[in-house]
């Protein structure tokens, strides 16, 4: 622990050739989200990180069957969809994850024995894939109105072999590292939600990517409350 | 007098009769969307080398499949769209394999060992009426778009360049089939073309005709059980004959677009399609996060938190059931021991114990030096 301790977290300094050099210190990706542009879903948002794209529906609350229902509250579902090839165990993984984050958020108990179901397309994936599905699940529920507690984000930081620590990395950064770190904050005191690693740190580096993530998660709640601003102006 | 404003509502209505049709691509070659009106399609391509088919050693594979999407509509659960989801499949496959717009003899590169198998996957993204038109230029688009990795045989050696070692080729198309769907009212007498959701569903019968721009029909299909005269068929050739053209020269735009903004470096992909001017579409660029605390704090928390409970928990497990008697750990297949105090071996709680010592394993260390901090105390 001593050892971890000496090794300075030392802060990213390498450029990407995908998408232009990120300078010194630790950047978040070109971000963009458009709301509400499907028709039918009650709420959709796509949402960008980069290359990165997710697109988010959101149908609820709305009829549920009735093996599913649930006396007190919501039934919440999340479907991942890939974008080649049939769904297999890593999406029903992440889906698992999404789902604990927002039934952790959802006001449920205002909507007993409905369906809340979110419904997620990869659009595209060059990095960080299931932090953007959560940042495109909470616009996506923010847009179809449905009541919850607290926006969530999500960050991932990775660490390559020499200790150094990364936000959002690309596919090649995340391929390179030794571990991949991703976290689900709420917006009203930034407290962990959910996390799933990949790889072997020690738990100050633990701590560390903890503390980094909530940093840059100021960012996004940051964005997500301007465009969101954007969208009720009246000017 | 004053002539009455025409509403916002009103306005936007009109403009949206003429119809937008709208094509984007992503960053990687063969992903485009889709969008005819409101209805809006995610076409990918993706190629694989397999081993051939038997009959047709020489050829190579084309696989398609389109995916109705729940977020296309709140009906397509994963079990009841089944009859529209072959439907719609099967015209597909109709449309593109079997009027051999893709050459397939190109697609081989040992015969009968190695052939390219190339994978449409289409998801139907919003569910506004006419997925197969929609569906059936998405599936041209990526096609065209899509760039495979160049391969070379010498011999019997065959070498797979990467992107990075070789620019990707292009497939080779012969000519692009598209879709166009005609719904017909009152027994034939009038006909829509490029119905919506709602307008299908109240449709007495549907025709589906796939046409190229050089005027060849590729399939026909007419469903619904409306009866239609030999006139009025060949007057829905001549209408899906100007369509195709338009949409065709459409494709090409938007396909030579792309080419020139990738040749030249600019930005592609998804992310410059999102129009700014949207009042519900907003862009952040890249934005520098200072990490430069993010020791201190680490290092804070560390030091604050409590030594895990785990190890309470084992400590007071077995005073529980040893009561001070001292006990030795060892099993034949691991190598390591835990000795908490010398002497006896209760065979009784060492599965149990066991189990637990071996998630402890990596700390034990750390283990061992709290209890012997608390033995003291």
């Amino acid at each position: 622990m001593e050892a971890a301790m000496q090794n300075e977290a030392k802060i990213c300094a390498e450029s990407k050739t995908e998408s232009g050099p990120r300078g010194p210190g630790c950047s978040l990706r070109h971000f963009a989200c458009e709301q509400n542009l499907l028709s039918r879903p009650d709420g959709s948002a796509s949402f960008l990180q980069g290359d990165t794209s997710v697109l988010a529906g959101v149908y609820g609350p709305a009829e549920v069957k009735v093996s599913k229902e649930i006396f007190n509250k919501a039934t919440l579902e999340v479907i991942l969809r890939p974008k080649t090839g049939l769904p297999g165990v890593a999406e029903k993984s992440r889906e698992r994850l999404i789902r604990n984050t927002c039934e952790a958020v959802v006001l449920g108990a205002l909507h007993p024995r409905t369906s809340i179901t979110v419904v997620l397309q990869v659009v595209s994936d060059a990095g960080s894939l299931l932090a953007c599905c959560l940042n495109a699940a909470c616009m996506a529920l923010v847009d179809a109105g449905v009541p919850m507690r607290a926006l969530f984000c999500g960050v991932t930081c990775a660490l390559d072999s020499g200790g150094t620590l990364m936000l959002d990395p690309t596919a090649k950064q995340e391929k390179e590292a030794r571990a991949v770190l991703t976290f689900a904050l709420d917006s009203v005191e930034r407290k962990l939600l959910m996390s799933t690693t990949k790889g072997l740190y020690s738990d100050a580096e633990l701590q560390q990517c903890l503390a980094a993530a909530q940093t840059a998660s100021q960012h996004v709640f940051r964005f997500y409350r301007e465009s969101l601003q954007r969208r009720y102006s009246k000017s | 007098m004053k002539e009455t404003p025409l509403s916002n509502c009103e306005r936007r209505f009109l403009l949206r009769a003429i119809e937008e049709k709208k094509i984007t691509f992503g960053t990687d070659y063969g992903c485009c969307i889709v969008e005819l009106g409101k209805t809006r399609v995610l076409g990918q391509v993706s190629c694989e080398l397999v081993s051939p088919k038997l009959n047709r050693a020489t050829e190579g594979i084309l696989f398609f499949n389109l995916e109705l999407s729940q977020m296309a509509a709140p009906a397509f659960e994963p079990g009841r769209q089944s009859d529209l989801l072959v439907k719609l499949n099967r015209l597909l496959e109709r449309c593109l394999r079997n009027s051999k717009c893709i050459d397939t003899e190109s697609l081989c590169v040992v015969a009968g060992e190695k052939v390219w198998q190339i994978r449409v996957d289409l998801h139907l993204l919003n569910h506004d009426g006419n997925i197969i038109d929609a569906a059936s230029i998405a599936a041209i688009v990526a096609l065209c778009h899509f760039r495979r990795p160049d391969v070379s045989v010498q011999g019997d050696e065959v070498t797979l360049y990467t992107p990075e070692e070789r620019d990707p080729v292009p497939l080779s198309i012969h000519h692009m089939p598209i879709c166009v769907s005609f719904a017909f009212f009152q027994q034939g007498t009038y006909l829509l073309v490029d119905p919506n959701e709602r307008e299908e569903r109240v449709m007495d019968g549907l025709l589906v005709i796939a046409m190229n721009k050089h005027r060849e029909i590729c399939t026909i299909q007419s469903s619904g059980g409306i009866m239609l005269l030999k006139d009025q068929v060949l007057r829905c050739s001549k209408i899906a004959g100007v369509k195709v053209m338009e949409i065709t020269e459409l494709i090409q735009k938007a396909l030579e677009n792309d080419q020139k903004v990738r040749k030249e470096g600019g930005k592609f992909g998804f992310a410059e399609s999102i129009a700014n001017q949207r009042i519900t579409a907003f862009k952040m660029e890249k934005a520098p996060i200072d990490t430069s605390d993010v020791e201190e704090k680490a290092e804070e928390i560390i030091s604050e938190a409590e030594p895990p409970s785990e190890v309470d928990y084992l400590y007071s497990f077995l005073n529980i059931f040893l009561k001070d008697a001292p006990i030795v750990l060892s099993d034949s297949e691991e190598e390591e021991m835990i000795i908490l105090e010398p002497d006896k071996n209760p065979k009784k709680i060492r599965t149990q114990t066991i189990s637990a010592t071996q998630e402890k394993a990596p700390s034990k260390k750390s283990v061992k030096k709290r209890r012997k901090k608390r033995a003291t105390n």
